[in-house]
């Protein structure tokens, strides 16, 4: 049955994606879990309502999304301006179930050293194998992490490219559970696609990963795009749900980083700052 | 319920369970283990996660040598099951302390067997001894493995148990092994003692034996515990953090014994070094380790082995008119003999991210070569071997170049030595390196072609055997180090190695003539006066590093950065 539901203030504090709204328009409703809570999504006037055992659960339209928060007073939801750029294309590749947590899910995201060996042949190819140098920060005038000039070579970096080149990437987390990505755009070089991924966390170690992006593209098809997403998180998901622990831990002690992974450190000390302790191993557990 | 006892030993898998190149998923007492074989017939039992992301090794890549993980390819060699390759920072050399947790392991009877915390070596048990087995299915059962065992003994007509973990059905030669998954899971392995006359007919018999006394074990309604609580060995604290260098001096901290001494071309002798216990660390194509030699010298010889060899084995040119290590080691030096050696070290690694790797070896200059060829040849990247020698004589480890992609140029002098370089360096395009090691005027040669034909200075590498310069000691200057917050200074005749590790600075040092790179020290500001050969130009005139052995400083002060 249902773990404990989650006590965590850090979590509970957060708004946490339930559905997209492309589905819900589909589906009329959704039930899914959130924080170890069952939930119930309903469309209604201003687009949906989340219900916690049928007790109203506060809720928010954005991004395309419903996210519902069991906290006292979440924080506003972290800006994402792609979205609203009228030019951008928003496609919603498809949402995910995984048995992890939703840190290393997010860890996942941000590696670039894996490219070459899991998504070979598309995101990356050996013997193309070298991490870069980039640069990482928290941010100072919002509480997020950035990470900036990251190269990588990749044989077939979207769609819409048929050769291979050194792709630019930035990599945002403004929440512990979502990050963003931009990279060049193949078909408009001045512009930057965006590429999300908004974890749902069920449980410690059980996830649904929203996928989706805002990009300059007019030539690929919503079903090029999806199956795209689709086959790169096909990949992951194997090696997500071989991860052990299964929880990320936060102890520097855990595992072994190498420079490749600056921003995953950052990640960790940023979780560990806040004071997180669900879904993770604490330092000093 | 009894306490599971961890220092008991465990048939953990069938022999059979690890065909060539497989990695195969064990269990014990809440341990996983990544189990594989390598093509040399070793067993390996290793934690099953990979210490860089936790990802189980299981997953990972047997290639006959080392187990690569699946995320981020980082490589293990057998045995040892240290890190020799993180493909992300293709140019470094893994820190020697990353390294798998192991467990020992042995293969008999059969089965491979193995203990969480042993504390004797391994013995057969004497049912065992001298049989010709037939090992049985596994069968899996839900239920503490004392309770199994327990159940067993009642449940079998004419058992009894043979030893902790076991019990023997004597009339039909069946003996069953329970091994414990876990506090609440344990797995029945039955052996028949002698092989059947009709196997099918015999495993079909057994495997229904076995099958029915799970069921009535799992049947018996005793409440199984809860599962084992095993943590994590933390890793070593200097690579939690991003690893920096290591900082050790000269040491000598492995014992090895000269397991066979013999003649690997005219004056040249092959050693070859077994630990005189345990195993010894893993080591990367392009390691040298410090022999520390009996007559209290200590001299750098590069490791020739291929990846994942138990040994190392090293050459040594008789050099009549060198210093003693040399005519030390091929006079004096016995098989039987046991050394001091450090463990290795790799200031010359091997960047795999290449589309085509040349290799040029001059004489001896073909160890580091002979290792970095065999590991490109097991990972099946494009490379050439360019083997420059007087003779075919002349020729070190001949044994070891068959089957690899070899061409010998022999008998030639500077000018025709020019000209086939010429031939080898033509043709660079991106993504390719070279790797050159030899004689002082021949590497010096490979340079200069190498940058007429259009190589850039980065995907050139060289390691020299010495430094052919004469070194100018006569300068005296001041060195501040930034981080220990010291003034020194160094006179005339003295290097700043000498001062740093006389005011109890720990730099590490090998070769101590600006050849092999390893005390390398920050500099912070100052311009240095560089001395040494490890350095190339655009590094040298970076003036932000410095060779302490070797190099001194132009500006009357230096600040360091230790
Ligand atoms: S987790 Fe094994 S190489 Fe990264
Ligand atoms: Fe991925």
């Amino acid at each position: 049955m249902m773990a404990q539901p989650c006590t965590d203030t850090v979590m509970l504090e957060h708004w946490h994606p339930v559905v997209s709204l492309d589905e819900l328009r589909g589906a009329g409703r959704c039930r899914t879990v959130l924080l170890d809570r069952p939930v119930e999504i309903v469309r209604a006037a201003g687009g949906a309502r989340v219900l916690c055992d049928s007790a109203p659960v506060q809720t928010l339209v954005q991004y395309g999304y419903v996210w519902a928060s069991f906290g006292t007073a979440p924080a506003p939801l972290f800006p994402f301006p792609e979205f609203d750029e009228a030019d951008r294309r928003f496609v919603v590749t498809g949402v995910f179930g995984v048995q992890v947590s939703a840190g290393r899910a997010i860890e996942n995201f941000l590696d670039m050293g894996h490219f070459p060996y899991v998504h070979t042949g598309i995101l990356g190819e050996e013997p193309h194998t070298e991490v870069k140098e980039y640069d990482v920060e928290i941010s100072q005038s919002r509480d997020e992490i950035l990470a900036t000039r990251c190269r990588f070579y990749q044989p077939k970096a979207a769609v819409s490219s048929d050769e291979g080149a050194d792709v630019e990437y930035i990599y945002r987390v403004p929440h512990p559970n979502c990050s963003v990505l931009y990279k060049s755009s193949p078909v408009d070089e001045t512009r930057l696609d965006a590429i999300y991924i908004f974890v749902q966390p069920m449980g410690q170690e059980k996830i649904r990963a929203h996928t989706g992006m805002c990009i300059i593209d007019d030539a690929s098809t919503d079903l090029d795009i999806r199956s795209f997403q689709q086959t790169i998180f096909g990949q992951d998901k194997p090696i997500l749900e071989n991860q052990y622990p299964r929880r990320l831990p936060l102890d520097p002690r855990a595992e072994t980083p190498i420079r490749a992974d600056k921003s995953a450190i950052a990640y960790r000390r940023w979780l560990a700052a806040k004071g997180l302790g669900w879904g993770v191993i604490p330092a000093g557990a | 319920m009894e306490m599971l006892d961890l220092a008991g030993w465990h048939p953990i898998a069938a022999s059979s369970d690890l065909p060539t190149r497989h990695v195969f998923h064990g269990q014990l007492l809440g341990r996983e283990f990544a189990v594989w074989r390598a093509d040399d017939g070793f067993v390996n039992v290793w934690e099953n996660r990979c210490l860089h992301r936790g990802v189980r090794l299981s997953l990972g890549l047997n290639d006959g040598r080392e187990l690569r993980c699946l995320y981020h390819g980082w490589r293990y060699s057998s045995r040892s099951a240290g890190c020799t390759y993180i493909p992300a920072h293709p140019a470094d050399a893994p820190a020697r302390t990353i390294c798998n947790r192991t467990y020992d392991a042995v293969e008999a009877a059969g089965m491979v067997w193995s203990s969480v915390a042993p504390e004797a070596e391994f013995a057969l048990p004497e049912v065992l001894a001298g049989a010709d087995p037939l090992v049985l299915r596994p069968v899996p059962v839900n239920a503490a493995p004392g309770v199994a065992l327990a159940l067993a003994e009642g449940l079998l007509p004419d058992a009894r148990a043979i030893g902790a973990a076991s019990v023997s059905f004597a009339e039909a030669g069946l003996v069953v092994f329970v091994q414990p998954l876990d506090a609440h899971r344990c797995v029945l392995r039955g052996v028949l003692l002698a092989q059947p006359d009709d196997r099918m007919a015999a495993l079909r018999y057994h495997d229904g034996v076995l099958c029915g006394l799970r069921d009535r074990i799992e049947a018996s309604g005793e409440v199984a515990p809860p599962p084992l609580e095993v943590g994590f060995q933390p890793v070593d604290a200097a690579l939690a953090e991003m690893p920096a260098r290591a900082r050790s001096g000269p040491k000598a901290e492995l014992r090895v014994q000269v397991a066979r001494k013999w003649d690997a071309a005219q004056d040249v002798a092959g050693f070859q070094l077994r630990a005189v216990r345990g195993v010894l660390p893993a080591f990367q194509p392009g390691a040298h380790i410090d022999v520390h030699l009996p007559n209290g010298m200590s001299r750098q010889y590069s490791i020739t082995n291929a990846p994942g060899e138990s040994d190392y084995t090293i050459g040594v040119k008789r050099d009549a008119a060198g210093r003693g290590g040399s005519v030390c080691l091929h006079g004096d030096v016995r098989e039987g003999d046991v050394l001091a050696i450090s463990a290795p070290r790799n200031n010359f690694p091997l960047r795999r991210d290449s589309e085509k790797v040349l290799l040029i070896a001059g004489g001896i200059g073909i160890t580091p070569m002979l290792a970095m060829a065999q590991a490109l040849q097991v990972q099946g990247i494009p490379y050439a071997l360019h083997v420059f020698a007087r003779s075919e004589a002349h020729v070190p480890f001949a044994d070891r170049l068959a089957g690899l992609a070899v061409t010998r140029h022999l008998g030639l002098d500077a000018a025709g030595t020019g000209a086939v370089l010429g031939d080898i360096l033509s043709g660079y395009a991106f993504s390719h390196h070279v790797y050159v090691c030899g004689p002082a005027p021949m590497l010096t040669a490979t340079r200069e072609i190498a940058a007429g034909a259009g190589w850039p200075e980065e995907a050139v590498h060289f390691e020299y055997f010495a430094n052919p310069e004469v070194i100018d000691d006569s300068t005296s200057f001041e060195i501040a180090l930034a981080r220990s917050a010291m003034t020194l200074q160094v006179p005339a005749g003295r290097s700043i190695l000498e001062v740093l590790q006389e005011n109890g600075v720990d730099v590490p040092s090998s070769c101590e003539q600006g050849a092999c790179g390893t005390c390398v020290c920050g500099v912070l500001e100052g311009e240095p006066e560089h001395q040494d050969v490890y350095l190339s130009a655009a590094e040298r005139a970076a003036n932000d590093q410095i060779m302490t052995c070797v190099s001194r400083a132009r500006s009357a002060r230096l600040v360091l950065d230790i």
